[in-house]
């Protein structure tokens, strides 16, 4: 008699598996740490000329220079500044037009076009523009960094409206809740995700528009110290700033991150 | 408080859902309204709770709502319809904030409803951690919180596995033991029709027009003993709804 536990026949070939990366441990800083180091070891070598990219430890030092004359944060101070105001603005103006077209049927059919006309246009474009109408100094920068997250954060916020579950609607209606309780309770954090996911978009255009913004009549700010590097061919302030605006832009993103994580700790 | 429904038509576009629909809908009694799907079931019920309009007819309350009632009619929907965002106890409070209610008064409120719907546990709970049928108990608690003059179900346990239907249909009938309730209650299952029913009303297909009603006066609590004599109600009703289903299901979705 065979014993039960010897397999008679062909096994059964394995085809499952994959297609779920998973992030494995330290990798990514040793990639960082890789990439520099090869960078460094190129320029000491004289593999890469310091004209061209100077080495990790020079933009280093002229970061160190930065912080030591303390220039670092006035050009921070104006940077930020900007962005908050002009982000901020945007997205509260966005979200209020946002909110309209998703609810009110004339705010739909008047204002969609008008956003869907002007949403395409590179808002670095309007630059010029904005100088005559607003000046050469923060006026104009502010109104192209309000105008470009403005219209990304509207059509985000009525897309999050329209998305809202009608069930969840019909529900309050069906209670006797008030317009503005079904409007705060319902709607608002029903379209909370898209509009945090909007954020997102948003702030990578406002940093792209700070930094151009800047290159334009600007005595601080990441994106001045980054042109005026640039035109004394300093390519280790030059490296130094976009360091820094990569720091910005991390920054940026792990305060929307922490943002999401709080509103949206319902989801999971 | 009774409901009463007179010469009900409604139509969507050039479609007639509802044709002709005279109803009485007494206090403290659970109408049941059986008919095959898409006979206009649901639309009947947006349109006694006021969520929709009929375009003819009229649909009246007579008498009072019982003191300390917030929202007459009140519906109990298929699908739960819970705020993800709130917990248990935030989604029964939301239909209460836009009340004078004190702080206290509202938490007394909550505290109540969970414990009759046996939720006490789990008042933190968002729905996400809850299982299908303790979501439908927190809708059943919201809708409690109110004190309704009428409850409007619609499918309530339709979403719910056999086991977890079991167990809260045996709920609702201690609910309605321990203190009667009015309502109507949409299935399409003839068994929960005749258990839960003391007037059973038969929808044709589309549009819906009464077939026939059926009243059964079994107090409730008895039904589960009489499963022979119920039988026979429910092999009337699957007669009536037979031929009915067969027909709506053979008809093509656009014709
Ligand atoms: N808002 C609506 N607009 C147009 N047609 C609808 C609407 N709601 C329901 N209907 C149609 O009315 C008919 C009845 O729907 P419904 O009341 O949901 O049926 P039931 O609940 O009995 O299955 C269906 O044919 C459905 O497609
Ligand atoms: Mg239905």
């Amino acid at each position: 008699m065979p014993d039960a536990r010897t397999l008679a026949g062909q096994p059964v070939m394995f085809r499952g598996g994959g297609f779920a990366p998973r992030p494995v441990g330290p990798l990514g800083p040793a990639v960082f740490i890789v990439v520099i180091g090869l960078w460094e070891m190129g320029s000491r070598i004289g593999w890469i000329a310091p004209l061209v990219l100077p080495a990790p430890s020079e933009a280093f030092a002229a970061l160190a220079y930065l912080f030591e004359t303390g220039q670092i944060w006035r050009h921070l101070e104006a940077s930020v500044s900007r962005l908050v105001i002009g982000w901020s603005a945007g997205m509260a103006l966005g979200v209020a037009i946002g909110f309209a077209i998703g609810l009110f049927s004339i705010a739909r059919s008047g204002l969609v076009p008008v956003v869907a006309a002007l949403f395409p246009i590179p808002k670095i474009a309007l630059l010029p523009l904005f100088i005559v109408w607003f000046g050469i100094g923060e006026g104009s920068k502010i109104a192209t960094i309000l105008f470009g997250t403005l219209f990304p954060t509207v059509i985000a916020t009525y897309g999050g409206v329209d998305n809202v579950d009608r069930s969840l609607i019909r529900m309050g209606q069906s209670f006797g809740l008030s317009w503005w309780s079904i409007v705060r309770k319902i709607v608002l954090p029903g379209a909370l995700p898209a509009i945090l996911s909007g954020t997102r978009i948003s702030a990578s255009i406002a940093i792209i528009l700070l930094v151009a913004a800047e290159m334009i009549g600007a005595e601080y700010g990441i994106g001045a110290y980054v042109l005026l590097a640039g035109n004394l061919a300093a390519t280790d302030q030059l490296i130094a700033g976009v360091a820094m605006l990569s720091v910005l832009g991390l920054t940026v993103s792990w305060l929307i991150g922490r943002a999401e994580r709080y509103f949206l700790r319902w989801r999971s | 408080m009774d409901l009463h429904i007179v010469g009900l038509n409604h139509r969507y576009g050039d479609m007639p859902v509802l044709d002709g629909i005279d109803l009485r809908i007494e206090s403290g009694r659970i109408v049941c309204l059986i008919g095959p799907s898409g006979c206009g079931k649901s639309t009947l019920l947006r349109l006694i709770g006021g969520l929709e309009q009929p375009t003819d007819g009229a649909i009246g309350q007579i008498g009072e709502p019982p003191d300390g009632c917030l929202n007459p009619l009140t519906y109990i929907f298929q699908d739960f319809a819970l705020l993800p965002w709130r917990t248990a106890r935030g989604n029964i409070s939301l239909v209460l904030e836009d009340h004078d209610l004190s702080e206290r008064e509202t938490g007394r409120i909550v505290d109540d409803v969970l414990a009759r719907t046996d939720l006490s546990d789990f008042g933190n709970a968002f729905p996400r951690q809850l299982s299908g049928g303790m979501k439908q108990r927190v809708a059943i608690a919201r809708a409690l919180a109110v004190n309704p003059a009428v409850l409007l179900m619609d499918e309530p346990l339709s979403a719910l596995d056999g086991q977890t239907r079991a167990l809260l249909m045996d709920d609702l009938i201690g609910l309605w033991t321990r203190e009667p309730f009015t309502a109507v209650y949409v299935t399409h299952n003839l068994q929960e029709a005749v258990r839960l029913g003391h007037k059973i009303v038969v929808l044709s297909r589309r549009p819906g027009r009464i077939r026939d009603q059926v009243a059964i006066n079994m107090p409730l609590e008895d039904r589960p003993d009489a499963v022979a004599e119920l039988a026979q109600t429910q092999r009337y009703l699957w007669e009536l709804l037979r031929e009915e289903a067969q027909a709506a299901d053979r008809e093509l979705a656009d014709a």
